[in-house]
């Protein structure tokens, strides 16, 4: 159990991130519109995203291990750059942090003005899809993490009890206090989740690509560290880069005043 | 149909390359070169990836915020 710990936790704060997100879209339905309807949506995609991990479960365990590690070794190195791409723009104030208490406002003031529908026996159409789609989008992130990391270790087992963990805490969490999680530090978790992404695709992709890499294993208590150090380097460049360009005289160039609005993939995949 | 198919690709596109698809190249090509050298030339070069991967974010940080500073 103590070797399945990184795994378990890396899958725990990546699952956590996509289900606070999941929540508040589940929360806007469910408090402004009507819980049973949110719930079937729920439900739908609880099912679909199952259906999902029972086809590509299996059917990735069949692959031979080498393969397996390059092909998602590359996935995970290409979703954790552009996590970390995205928490450091953030960090550094050129894009606007993802703020789960807005991100509420916003749905809540879409979902009062949509008018309410009955279709396929669901009493409130609205309600249905927007947690369907809330909850299978950001599902298929924590599907994604579960099956790559769960098959890359040989240790599905432990994935999928670090995402339910996650989830189970986030929803209790949720329905105690009834409102967007607002205070976590989401984009101190996805920049963490971004680095564990990085170096884990780093690894492995290279060990599928054929590289055998200085002490083995252990080449990962190395590579996570310094991921990290060279990405809290980027963080602080371009923090500093920001403060300047602030600072100085509007001849000088032009000053970034506020961040960019998201308007990103963000909106579709919750990175 | 047509439309369907366009945003399923669209989905999957943004749910994997993301942002900016330079940087997915990158480590495309990294990988690739990596495998070449270790299967062709017999040289282990575990450095390269991870070298890739701090270039491309560097590259990537850059030209999003080129201008901005």
């Amino acid at each position: 159990m103590t070797a399945a710990l990184p795994l378990v936790l890396t899958v725990f704060v990546a699952c956590a991130v996509e289900a606070i997100e999941a929540l508040t879209i589940v929360l806007a339905a469910g408090l402004t519109r009507q819980w049973r309807s949110t719930f079937q949506g729920m439900a739908a995609a609880l099912v679909v995203l199952a259906a999902i991990v029972g086809v590509l479960g299996p059917t990735i365990t069949l692959l031979p291990l080498t393969a397996l590690r390059l092909v998602v070794g590359a996935l995970l190195l290409i979703f954790g750059l552009q996590w970390l791409r995205k928490a450091i723009l953030r960090a550094a104030g050129y894009k606007a942090l993802h703020d789960e208490a807005s991100a509420y406002l916003r749905e809540v003031a879409a979902a009062k003005a949509a008018p309410e529908v009955a279709k396929r026996g669901i009493s409130d159409w609205y309600a249905f899809t927007l947690a369907f789609k809330g909850v299978l989008l950001e599902g298929l992130e924590v599907v994604f993490i579960v099956i790559t990391f769960g098959d890359n270790q040989r240790n599905l087992g432990a994935a999928v009890i670090g995402a339910a963990i996650a989830v189970v805490v986030v929803a209790v969490t949720g329905i105690a206090v009834r409102a967007p999680l607002a205070k976590v530090p989401e984009n101190a978790m996805k920049f963490a989740v971004g680095i564990m992404l990085t170096s884990f695709g780093t690894f492995w992709g290279a060990e599928g690509a054929g590289v055998r890499w200085p002490g083995n294993d252990a080449a990962l208590l190395v590579l996570i560290p310094v991921v990290a150090a060279v990405c809290l380097g980027y963080a602080a460049w371009l923090i500093r880069a920001h403060r300047l360009s602030e600072a100085a005289p509007p001849a000088t160039g032009p000053a970034v005043t506020s961040p960019a609005p998201v308007t990103e993939s963000e909106e579709v995949t919750g990175r | 149909m047509m439309r369907a198919l366009k945003s399923f690709g669209a989905f999957w596109y943004d749910f994997v390359i993301g942002d900016d698809w330079q940087v997915a190249a990158l480590v495309v090509i990294a990988l690739a070169v990596t495998a070449l050298l270790a299967h062709v030339a017999g040289f282990n070069a575990w450095w390269l990836l991870p070298l890739a991967a701090f270039a491309a974010l560097a590259w990537s940080l850059h030209r999003a915020t080129a201008g901005k500073r």
